[in-house]
């Protein structure tokens, strides 16, 4: 029981030039072994071209009942967003 | 189905003014069809029912392998001994992606394998039943997971997003399954005289077992009705049986196989198969333990855990020396 494998978070990387994306979690003693799983339980099928493995007990996460006051600040600014300034027809390539 | 008869532990479905100002709010996003992840709030029975549902599906996934695994060793051919060793590494790998999804929601996976070894967690009836020929190999990629994709697609848009996830993750695979499966029946049904029984005779065998996946009629079921209101359950357990059952009977027609079933008819005026009456004795037998492998998959499952204990346990003492080694 004590002997439980800890946790880690599996990232990959697929075929066409897009950032690693989190695919799921899995049981691994060490970094080469978590490595090895993930290629077996996340790849059976080509999905990737690399893999990233992170302990999940390092990953640092924004806590769910903080989502209003943390992204509040965005919610006013919505002149970031191009569609805030409206551009005459006629004027063209902007 | 996979998870059969998920106690919700509720008495009954509470009213929107009985719930709690938390409860309502919860219940309000998941009528909104947001997603609930892993460390918001969310009502303990809720939870509970998830790693029962989750743990016991991930369980089926595992019990699963071993009809199977029976008969790696003889299949008939170096290709269908290959394409059967990727078929049950697949299973292996759905059971993985499920156990993850319920330890999110806070149990430990030592703790389920314990629940399931000490016969507190269960794993679909299916599984209790023997692969006595190679042509059940091919039933059981047909039917069974002919009935777990029916289960799980609709289980894509659940209330819970690792749960969600890992099952769209699942039934991009789950096709092969059903494919090989039949590919294993078809080439069977166009075989020798011999050949061709012996595909029927795996039909007589799975057909009712395989009807009793998707567990008891839920009409009148307290807990159908609460996973329901979560979206933990999208279909009523009839309404994937009678999906399943309409989707099936012409692929048996196609290989000129007959269903096992005097009463199976078409209706024109439903436009569905009506069907016989199920043994429902057989399947409370089949979950109570007295199937006709219950013992012999428990025993499997506790000798691989326990001969793989001392493999954990280096592994782990490697891992330590090799980090004490490194700092």
């Amino acid at each position: 029981m004590k002997s439980e494998w800890p946790l880690w978070e599996i990232f990959i990387r697929s075929q066409h030039g897009l950032a690693h994306r989190h695919v799921g979690s899995l049981h691994a003693a060490d970094a080469e072994m978590a490595i090895k799983n993930a290629r077996d339980v996340y790849t059976r099928r080509n999905e990737g071209v690399s893999i990233w493995a992170v302990r999940s007990a390092d990953v640092v996460a924004s806590a769910p009942g903080d989502r209003e006051p943390l992204f509040e600040p965005a919610n006013s600014k919505v002149y970031r967003h191009p569609t805030f300034f409206p551009m005459p027809d006629e004027v063209k390539h902007l | 189905m996979y998870a059969q008869m998920v106690d919700t532990g509720v008495k009954a479905v509470k009213a929107l003014a009985e719930m709690s100002p938390e409860e309502q709010a919860f219940q309000a996003r998941i009528d909104a069809d947001v997603k609930i992840e892993p460390k918001e709030w969310m009502p303990e029975a809720y939870r509970k029912t998830l790693i029962r549902q989750i743990s016991q599906h991930a369980h089926s996934e595992i019990v699963g392998m071993l009809p199977e695994g029976n008969w790696i060793t003889r299949a008939p051919t170096l290709k269908r001994k290959a394409i059967l060793m990727a078929k049950v590494q697949d299973e292996g790998g759905h059971g993985l992606y499920l156990y993850s999804a319920a330890e999110t929601l806070g149990v430990s996976r030592d703790q389920m394998v314990e629940d399931l070894h000490a016969g507190r967690a269960k794993y679909s009836s299916i599984f209790n039943y023997p692969t006595l020929t190679w042509a059940d190999i091919g039933t059981i990629g047909w039917l069974v997971d002919g009935a777990a994709i029916m289960n799980q697609i609709p289980l894509c848009r659940c209330s819970y997003g690792p749960y969600a996830r890992a099952m769209v993750r699942i039934c991009k695979e789950e096709s092969f399954h059903q494919r090989q499966g039949y590919d294993i029946v078809m080439t069977l049904a166009r075989g020798t005289d011999e050949q061709k029984a012996m595909a029927q005779d795996s039909l007589d065998r799975w057909w009712w077992p395989s009807l009793m996946m998707f567990g008891p009629p839920d009409a009148a079921s307290v807990h159908s009705a609460q996973s329901a209101a979560w979206k933990i359950k999208i279909l009523s357990n009839d309404e994937l049986r009678q999906r399943f059952v309409d989707q099936t009977v012409p692929q048996a027609d196609y290989l000129g196989l007959t269903i096992p079933d005097p009463d199976l008819r078409w209706n024109a005026e439903r436009h569905h198969y009506d069907f016989g009456a199920i043994d429902w004795d057989e399947f409370h037998d089949v979950i109570k333990g007295n199937g006709p492998c219950n013992r012999d998959r428990m025993r499997t499952r506790v000798r691989a855990w326990e001969d793989g204990a001392w493999v954990r346990e280096a592994a782990m003492a490697h891992a330590h020396k090799h980090s004490r080694r490194l700092r």
